[in-house]
């Protein structure tokens, strides 16, 4: 049955890395802004709501809620302070900019939190499990992180194909000017979209707390995991996305059964494959 | 540099006697100037180690490898349009492949150099079009797992002290090829006379990629570059082979860089996976002095580099914040003064030291009309 259980622990696994990516995907999408800070403001999002609930003793619900709103808030303000500035046809200052702010936030929670391994508590929820068959259970915790990036991709899909926000989103990600003459606002419509992404990272930095213990350094690995889920599923779909993280989570889990060091490196490794064999992700949308 | 014009080709063509002649220029009397004071810094930054003490002698050697990384990165990325994140792997495989060199092959420190960085773009070679298939930004965060994928790979030679480094013992070192005569020379220890070893070839090779990079943005090649970055449509439509102008950059940065950190670890003596891959180290440094100094022009970096230099002097003994300070600074600078400190003079005062604009003037040689 060990290879049963390398096959679920990826797959649950890939339910993390697709949350990890939704966020970076969707300010893709819309804005053609890659966001290298992404991974440190999941991070930062993580370090909030562990202060949410042991400085305010919130539970940890609330403490997400809280948080998201902070978050989006957040976003809306970066975007309207410092990445708007930078947006445009040169490449180089959104990217230097993303990454001096990644570099700002990680050695600020260095600074705040210091270097020690935390956890968000989550009870009894952190250690049940579920069981799907006879002899087969598996991880609430890591079972409910696959559902709430299912529920995410679906809510995401959702807001972009069914509700006027998701119109505005699509139309400025096609042609901005023309999204502008037909009255929409694509200062708010960018910094809208950053703050939903900076929320939707919030659900990831959760997942990720309760799931493993995190430090200020592993941020710009999370965006790395991000990346690589959103290359392999193909730019441009949500579902490929997911089903993306799937598949790095996939190539991490049978990596670390053959040997605990070659863990990270098959993802990496898998990454580099999928580049090499269908440069455009396994699941491309069909509209570029 | 001798030659400061390139003359149109109209102006080789039979032409009425009194037209103006006009010239593409790249050269400046204030460039002659630099050229000859920048002779003479050079010469007496070699002969420094006469007279200075240890402790400046490895702040230069991290003043000139760090200029050396920061004009490499600045004309791949800042020219070049290849913004890359992950120049750390050639650092770290320059770094990987000397030690395997001195430790495995009993190779001589001075000759594994540019091996090192032979090796390194010879990764770059294999890498580099599986990289380019990602457009622009994404270009950027693929060339960082490239580099975290390198960094696993090296973690993984038992030989090479797996995930905790190694360090090579002094003796191993002290039959290095010139270490005795700059010893007998300067009546040093072989330790210090190792530093002035490596100061010397990291002067060298400072001065070696500076200029390298200076022709190359002033040859017909560069053009080629910049124009790829601005428009490859545009560009591959007169003609300018852009998919191979960035290859071979890319392939030459990487050899570079990889002779860089092969020098770096080479005074450190010490390496490990996680110091040798430092995104910090070698890449957020970096770009710190280029945005800082400027962006596409020769002299950024070296002004970038100094200002880097003063912050740690004063600032490194605060850890983290001070790479807060650095990002800080960054930023605005980035928003509000895109062509760093060096460009905002630049404009200001009209200053060219080593040009690589093109601009037509009319020759002085030539008649004028009216």
């Amino acid at each position: 049955m060990s290879g049963f259980d390398t096959i679920i622990e990826g797959v649950l696994l890939g339910g993390v890395y697709a949350l990890f990516a939704l966020g970076l995907s969707l300010i893709f999408g819309i804005m053609r802004l890659v966001n290298l800070a992404h991974g440190d403001l999941i991070l930062l999002a993580a370090y909030l709501v562990l202060s949410a609930t042991t400085a305010l003793g919130l539970p940890l619900a609330a403490a997400s809620l809280l948080v998201v709103i902070t978050m989006f808030v957040l976003g809306f303000v970066l975007q309207r302070l410092v990445l708007e500035r930078v947006l445009g046809d040169d490449i180089l200052p959104p990217l230097l900019v993303t990454f001096g702010l990644s570099i700002v936030i990680q050695n600020g929670l260095l600074l705040g939190y210091g270097a020690d391994s935390r956890r968000l508590q989550a009870g009894a929820f952190e250690s049940s499990s579920v069981a799907l068959a006879p002899g087969l259970s598996v991880g609430l915790a890591p079972l409910t992180a696959l559902v709430t990036a299912v529920a995410a991709v679906a809510l995401l899909q959702l807001i972009f194909y069914r509700t006027s926000l998701g119109r505005a989103f699509r139309a400025t990600a096609d042609n901005p000017a023309i999204a502008q003459l037909m009255g929409i606002n694509e200062r708010n419509v960018y910094a809208i979209a950053v703050g939903l992404s900076l929320a939707v990272s919030v659900i990831a930095a959760v997942v990720l707390g309760i799931r493993a213990s995190f430090d200020p350094s592993i941020g710009p690995a999370r965006l790395l995991y991000a990346f690589e889920a959103v290359i392999i599923g193909g730019l441009g779909s949500l579902w490929g996305t997911l089903a993306g993280g799937i598949v790095l989570g996939l190539a991490q889990a049978i990596g670390g059964r053959i040997n605990p060091e070659w863990q990270i490196l098959a993802g990496h490794l898998a990454f580099l494959v999928v580049l090499m064999v269908r440069p455009r992700g396994l699941f491309p949308a069909r509209r570029t | 540099m001798s030659v400061e014009s390139i003359r149109s080709p109209a102006s080789r063509e039979q032409r009425p006697v009194d037209a103006p002649v006009w010239q593409v220029r790249v050269g400046t009397r204030l460039s002659r100037i630099a050229a000859v004071a920048g002779i003479a810094l050079i010469v007496a930054l070699a002969a420094l180690p006469a007279v200075a003490s240890r402790n400046l002698i490895q702040d230069l050697i991290f003043v000139f490898t760090m200029l050396s990384l920061a004009q490499l990165w600045n004309v791949l990325a800042g020219w070049g349009g290849l913004v890359s994140v992950g120049q750390q792997a050639f650092v770290g495989l320059g770094a990987y492949a000397l030690f395997a060199g001195i430790v495995m092959a009993g190779l001589d420190p001075v000759a594994a150099i540019p091996l090192a960085g032979l090796f390194a773009a010879l990764v770059a070679a294999v890498l580099g079009p599986l990289l380019f298939r990602l457009e622009g930004p994404y270009f950027a965060i693929g060339s960082w797992v490239a580099a975290e994928a390198l960094r696993l790979i090296c973690a993984q030679f038992k030989s090479l002290g797996g995930g905790t480094g190694m360090s090579i013992s002094p003796g191993e070192l002290s039959q290095m090829v010139g270490l005795k005569a700059v010893q007998a020379l300067l009546g040093l220890r072989p330790a210090a006379a190792r530093d002035v070893l490596v100061y010397w070839l990291a002067l060298l090779l400072a001065v070696l990629v500076t200029l390298g990079i200076y022709a190359f943005m002033r040859s017909h090649h560069g053009l080629a570059l910049a124009a790829s970055r601005d428009n490859a449509a545009a560009a591959r439509s007169v003609g300018v082979r852009t998919a191979r102008t960035r290859h071979v950059l890319w392939i030459a940065v990487a050899f570079a860089t990889g002779m860089v950190g092969a020098l770096v670890y080479l005074q450190k003596a010490r390496i490990s996976p996680d110091a040798a891959f430092s995104v910090t180290d070698w890449t957020a440094y970096v770009i710190f002095i280029v945005v800082i100094g400027g962006v596409r022009t020769i002299e950024g970096p070296m002004v970038g580099v100094l200002l880097l230099w003063g912050l740690v002097t004063y600032l490194a003994q605060y850890g983290s914040l001070y790479l807060v300070v650095l990002g800080t600074l960054a930023i605005p600078i980035m928003l509000f003064m895109p062509n760093g400190v060096w460009g905002a003079a630049a404009r200001r005062w009209q200053l060219q030291l080593f040009p690589t604009q093109r601009w037509l003037g009319r020759s002085e040689s030539g008649p004028m009309p009216l």
